[in-house]
């Protein structure tokens, strides 16, 4: 939806210096202007593992987002609960969702049903992108997050090119 | 190993009290935290209570890359390394060279009444322990050791901060008979802010470790 030096531009700007990740087919795809923007890719094995690596990178004064798919939403929960809410480290996250724009690879994808109720569950911040004329939506909801010590998420439709 | 047998926790971590360096940070989790609080304080120290059990390596990589300066030492027991077993690998990737791991192996889930991990000899159909060390040297950890005695850590604990990072130790230790799970030492969002103020304060030696 949007071209990886669009949104490597921004991560720029709102000063990030580190994206933890397990990529995912949209995801992925940043990876090259991320690192030509100046930004360190920190690719993890699991997402839980993301939520902890920010969490040590923020406490040691860095300023880390964490890019992962709904799936690795879904696992990672205890360690996002320990970092978010137990230490109340604001860590700004996107996360895509998988099957949103287009249920062709993997009909009836459960990613729908189970996304946004997990995300509520979690008491997680978040803001839809399911357009791409809906950057900067996606601008605002991270920069207001992090100019106010919170851990806001940009949900980030996929499944169209 | 078995359990039972092995190098004392305590003595083990008064060793390391004593080497640690005034800039290293300490992160502490499980049965380690709990001795660790028990032999005193310091700035520095992060102790991961209450933790996401398994996340203290992945919690010690973040801030070893953010503070290439300054020693980062991880104090993960056997339990919480086999729920986060990826994480060596991503260490291993990334290459902090101020990034030391002491695994502490008792072999059990010690808070929980000390049942065998599915790592441990006694916990495997084929009585065959989980080596924790080659696991290390084949997620591409350069500097591995082992130790079974208190006297052998004593004695090379200063070869272990000296090697080329990161490190990864393994400690053959004793379980603690009747230990409980570590109680945390106050709110957690305080200590965080705590802990970054005393980062700020204390500056990392010039360079990297030795």
């Amino acid at each position: 939806m949007f071209a990886g030096d669009r949104v490597a531009d921004l991560l720029h700007r709102l000063g990030i210096t580190h994206v933890v990740t397990v990529p995912d087919s949209t995801l992925g795809q940043w990876e090259p202007a991320i690192q030509h923007a100046g930004i360190r890719l920190v690719r993890v094995c699991r997402e839980g593992e993301a939520w902890a690596v920010a969490g040590g990178l923020y406490l040691g004064g860095a300023s880390p987002i964490v890019l992962i798919q709904c799936t690795g939403l879904f696992e990672s929960g205890d360690s996002l609960r320990n970092i978010l809410h137990d230490w109340k480290l604001p860590i700004p996250s996107i996360i895509g969702y998988r099957s949103y724009l287009n249920q062709e690879t993997l009909p009836g994808d459960t990613c729908l049903d189970f996304t946004e109720p997990i995300l509520d569950a979690w008491r997680l911040d978040y803001r839809l992108v399911t357009r791409p004329d809906q950057f900067e939506l996606l601008e605002a909801h991270l920069g207001q997050s992090m100019r106010a010590g919170r851990p806001g998420v940009v949900l980030l439709a996929e499944g169209k090119a | 190993m078995s359990p039972g047998g092995g190098l004392p926790l305590v003595g083990a971590l008064r060793a390391l009290r004593a080497a640690r360096g005034e800039g290293d940070v300490v992160i502490s989790a499980m049965g380690a935290a709990r001795e660790w609080m028990a032999l005193g304080t310091h700035p520095l120290d992060w102790v991961f209570v209450p933790s996401s059990m398994g996340q203290a390596t992945a919690l010690g990589l973040g801030l070893a890359l953010a503070q290439p300066e300054r020693r980062v030492i991880v104090l993960n027991g056997d339990g919480g390394m086999l729920m986060n077993l990826g994480s060596l690998v991503t260490i291993g990737s990334l290459a902090p060279a101020n990034l030391v791991v002491l695994l502490l192996d008792n072999q059990v889930y010690e808070v929980t009444g000390a049942q065998p991990t599915p790592g441990a000899a006694a916990g495997r159909v084929g009585g065959d322990a989980v080596d924790f060390a080659a696991l290390a040297r084949a997620s591409g950890i350069g500097s591995v050791f082992r130790f079974a005695s208190l006297d052998e850590w004593v004695a090379d604990l200063g070869r272990v901060f000296s090697a080329p990072g990161p490190t990864v130790a393994v400690l053959e230790v004793a379980p603690v008979p009747g230990a409980r799970g570590p109680r945390s030492p106050g709110p957690a969002a305080e200590r965080a802010r705590s802990f970054i103020a005393a980062l700020a304060r204390r500056p990392a030696p010039s360079g990297p470790p030795p």
